[in-house]
């Protein structure tokens, strides 16, 4: 049994055995953050309060959501959207939250790469944050399921069955995650229990991983200056705060935050109140019918990239070049062979790399949703044959980096 | 000089908080009215019985707001009471069919014109008033409203207003 | 000044994602289809006309023109009108495949064009002649021999449109113009109308073996089951709903639905109906969202001022 004293306080007590100083120096007060940033660097605290918002008003729907494809429909679309108070509004933020924290994401991976934060010491934030994007792109595919509407239904057929994996032909690994022949009821309720429970648990458990590994590497800053934290925190304690180069977590950082978090609401609810249909697609309003496929079936704005990777080539090629696409970002840090932590106007090729790489994504993400035909085929493929060049074209153009 | 900017600080901090506790209260209703009850779990709460076809010292058991309502048509020797509902020339005895002990169902014994409680064996008359056991009150009677020869329940009808400014609805 | 400019950056690259997979991608997806206001004076049926009804087409609508410069009388229609009642009545029952709708609300709901088209030739008016061609016959057909004179379908019209143009609520507009063929289970609506309550399931059992029928015999006469419209309003753009109601064949050609020929005030009654019980958090959302953005406004600004008061040490 340890010695306590008597407490003098509550606070006290509590910090007698919980060590709520230390835990609120090293979390908040004394955790340091350059100084050198900009509002990029509030997209962390911006996705983090997002996923809070999908978490809350997910809680909400669960209350009355039915997970039965005779019920699921009518249990979205008249319980929850007409009956239950305010019903509409939780559905409303979570379905445009679903959408918005993905362009959030890709911002915040932009972020990254434009400043080199994934490379010496900062590998594993960047693997973390993309076992992160990876799960949310998987609790994003399962929550789509759940209206049980036209594109649910549809979306769930074309993505289970791309895990035939093409000339292999292996439907019974499909029926086999399907638990039946189409999707259908065990479908529904399997991805149902994915979305509700397995995923946002693992999401949870990752995004402290990804905080985690922040803690030894620190957070990056505009210049990819390396700062010695030590005697930079030591300067800003001695009350030359001026003259240091960091800032602590709490407050400083974090009004900042607040602020940017401040103007994102606005632009959020009024996406949530006014604007809502490129995240609640009509056609998911239709109910799921297994015998009718909409004219146009295209999946969620934020998957269009890579479903436009799977579409130009013929069925085998497609899926190989998909699956590249999938897992591809993961090895970046090791692609990068550069020994420069610099942002990417300071890197020669590299920041022509980058544009190259910005530009080619959102070419894909558009013509993703446009019809196959046409001209839209031939740069469909061409965007898809530069998005798969742009790998070894970065070993060659970070190989020829000097070092700065 | 120093302290007053700390002091401002604060209070831009403060006033920050303050504000987002206000919204918080806002968001606090909304979570409170998405609890309620659904407007078609409230309308299902209105149940109409027909009383014309009831027979004497027979007991019906209908379901109202999930509970079971005793209806029961009094015969002409039974004890006429306060709390009978009186529907053209025959009284009725109309309650919410839950001992008022611990909830269970009583039994109607036709014989013995009682209710028996099974659970715990307490017994009440055939106008609900407990008569043995453990019960500390009379059965209870529901929001009622007589209407021809029908009864609606849930709604307070004006000879239920008269039972409860008598004090004999609690 | 930098942080503006990487902002500016932002923007624009999340701006041309936007406006490449809403509007531009919508723009490729649906064929473009021009309103033309509720005015039904047969330019689009005549310009999607190939074959030879071309110029039948073109006569028959030239025939309207000229009849609604008729002048009618609304007694006189009042008599023509009777011979109407003999299927258009209270407590109607289906009548090859559809349950003929009341008459009630009519002027306040049609336009007075599609009303001499529709008497003149209804398959003709409703742009479903392809589906009637010798030997299917048009429910309504026989009002071609009981309605011949000009004259007489002017009057009858303007019987119509001023007896018949009471005050018409949006759950009526719906029942008169959609309701004999489309369900709307949100709103307990079948094709027999507002569905009651059962306390029997025998009752109810009964009820809904009724309701089968009544579908099938609507499907037989339509080709498939009409869907149901609760949703309708979310599950299609204004735009696309406007134009299909105008005349269905511009958006799905070949389909059953016939052009029921509403005037700009009943359709609005119509979307009302629509919106109420397939969108019903409209005036809700219109109603909290600007205060939900102006308090988040106020947020912006007092965080900003924290902020600028937090970092005035720092730099």
């Amino acid at each position: 049994m340890a010695k306590f004293e008597k407490a003098k306080s509550v606070h006290e007590w509590l910090d007698q055995r919980l060590a709520i100083n230390t835990l609120q120096r090293v979390l908040s007060t004394e955790y340091w953050i350059p100084k050198d940033i900009n509002f990029l660097w509030a997209m962390g605290l911006v996705l983090a309060v997002t996923f809070g918002l999908l978490l809350i008003s997910g809680i909400f729907l669960l209350m009355y959501y039915k997970p039965d494809v005779a019920t699921a429909f009518d249990s979205v679309n008249y319980t929850i959207m007409t009956e239950v108070g305010y019903g509409w509004l939780w559905r409303h933020i979570h379905g445009v939250a679903a959408s918005v924290v993905f362009l959030i994401i890709y911002i915040h991976m932009f972020t990254g790469i434009y400043y080199g934060s994934y490379k010496k010491g900062r590998e594993m934030i960047w693997i973390s944050g993309m076992l992160l994007f990876v799960t949310f792109s998987a609790e994003a595919f399962s929550g789509y399921m759940l209206p049980w509407g036209q594109m649910s239904y549809w979306a769930g057929m074309v993505i289970t069955n791309l895990f035939s994996g093409g000339s292999l032909e292996a439907y019974g690994l499909v029926e086999w995650i399907r638990g039946d022949y189409v999707p259908g009821d065990a479908f529904l309720t399997r991805f149902f229990m994915l979305h509700v429970f397995l995923l946002p648990l693992v999401i949870i458990g990752l995004i402290v991983f990804h905080f985690g590994t922040l803690r030894i590497p620190h957070v990056n800053n505009q210049e990819g200056e390396e700062i010695d934290f030590d005697e930079a925190a030591k300067l800003y304690k001695e009350g030359k705060k001026k003259e240091s180069k960091v800032i602590p977590f709490n407050p400083v950082f974090l009004s900042k935050d607040v602020f940017v978090l401040g103007i994102y609401f606005v632009l959020f609810f009024y996406l949530v109140f006014f604007h809502f249909e490129f995240a609640m697609d009509p056609v998911n309003f239709d109910t799921a019918d297994g015998l009718k496929t909409p004219p146009h079936i295209y999946p969620e704005w934020y998957f269009l990239w890579s479903y436009e990777i799977l579409r130009p080539f013929s069925k085998d090629i497609g899926l190989i070049a998909f699956g590249i696409a999938q897992v591809a970002l993961f090895f970046l840090p090791f692609i990068d062979r550069s020994p420069n932590v610099a942002p990417a106007h300071k890197r020669g090729l590299f920041k022509i790399w980058f544009w190259v790489f910005i530009v080619d994504m959102i070419i894909l993400t558009i013509l993703g949703k446009l019809p196959p035909q046409g001209i839209f085929n031939d740069l469909g493929l061409v965007a898809a044959i530069v998005f798969l060049l742009l790998g070894p074209a970065l070993v060659v153009v970070t190989l020829k980096e000097k070092k700065l | 000089m120093k302290k007053n900017e700390h002091d401002r600080r604060n209070l831009m901090g403060l006033a920050l908080g303050g504000f987002t506790a206000l919204g918080g209260l806002g968001a606090l209703y909304a979570v409170k009215r998405t609890w309620d009850p659904l407007p078609s779990v409230k309308a299902a709460g209105f149940t109409t019985i027909d009383l014309s076809g009831a027979e004497e010292n027979v007991l019906n058991i209908e379901k109202w707001r999930g509970k079971p309502i005793f209806v029961l048509k009094k015969s002409k020797d039974m004890k006429p009471d306060d709390r009978d509902v009186i529907v053209g020339s025959d009284r009725f005895h109309i309650s919410i069919g839950l001992c008022t002990h611990l909830g269970c169902i009583p039994a109607y014994i036709s014989d013995e014109k009682k209710f028996k409680c099974a659970c715990h064996g307490g017994e009440f008359d055939s106008s609900g008033h407990q008569t043995f056991g453990p019960p500390p009150s009379p059965l209870e009677i529901p929001p009622f409203k007589v209407n021809g020869t029908t009864l609606v329940l849930g709604e307070e009808g004006s000879e239920f207003l008269k039972m409860k400014a008598a004090g004999i609805i609690a | 000044m930098r942080e503006f400019k990487i902002l500016g950056i932002v923007v624009f690259f999340t701006l041309v994602t936007y406006w490449g997979v809403e509007p531009f991608a919508h723009s490729q997806m649906h064929k473009h289809v021009e309103g033309h206001e509720f005015v039904y004076d047969g330019t689009a049926d005549i310009e999607e006309t190939v074959d030879a009804k071309k110029e039948m087409k073109k006569a028959y609508w030239a025939d309207v023109a000229k009849i609604a410069t008729l002048k009618g009388d609304a007694t006189s229609g009042e008599a023509v009108y009777a011979m109407c009642m003999g299927c258009h009545m209270e407590g109607a029952v289906n009548m090859g495949g559809v349950t003929p709708p009341s008459l009630e609300h009519t002027g306040a709901l049609y336009d007075k064009n599609y009303l001499i088209a529709l008497i003149k030739d209804p398959a003709v008016a409703m742009n479903t002649d392809h589906k009637f061609a010798d030997t299917m016959m048009h429910p309504m057909g026989s009002i071609k021999t009981m309605v011949t004179e000009p004259q007489q379908i002017a009057d009858v019209v303007a019987y119509l449109l001023t007896k018949k143009a009471g005050e018409v609520t949006p759950k009526e507009a719906y029942a008169e113009a959609c309701g004999r063929c489309h369900e709307m289970r949100y709103a307990k609506w079948t094709q027999l109308g507002k569905t009651p309550f059962f306390k029997e399931k025998k009752d109810e059992l009964a009820h809904q073996i009724k309701v089968l029928d009544e579908q099938a015999a609507v499907k037989g006469y339509m080709g498939k089951l009409p869907p149901d419209l609760s949703m309708i309003i979310r599950a299609r753009s204004e735009h696309f709903l406007e134009t299909f109601v105008e005349n269905p064949q511009s958006q799905l050609a070949g389909t059953s639905m016939p052009r029921v020929g509403l005037s700009k005030e009943g359709y609005e009654k119509v979307t009302a109906y629509l919106t109420m019980i397939g969108d019903p958090s409209k005036p809700a959302r219109e109603a909290i969202g600007p205060w939900v953005i102006l308090f988040f406004v106020v947020f912006a600004v007092l965080a900003y001022l924290w902020k600028k008061e937090t970092w005035r040490e720092v730099h």
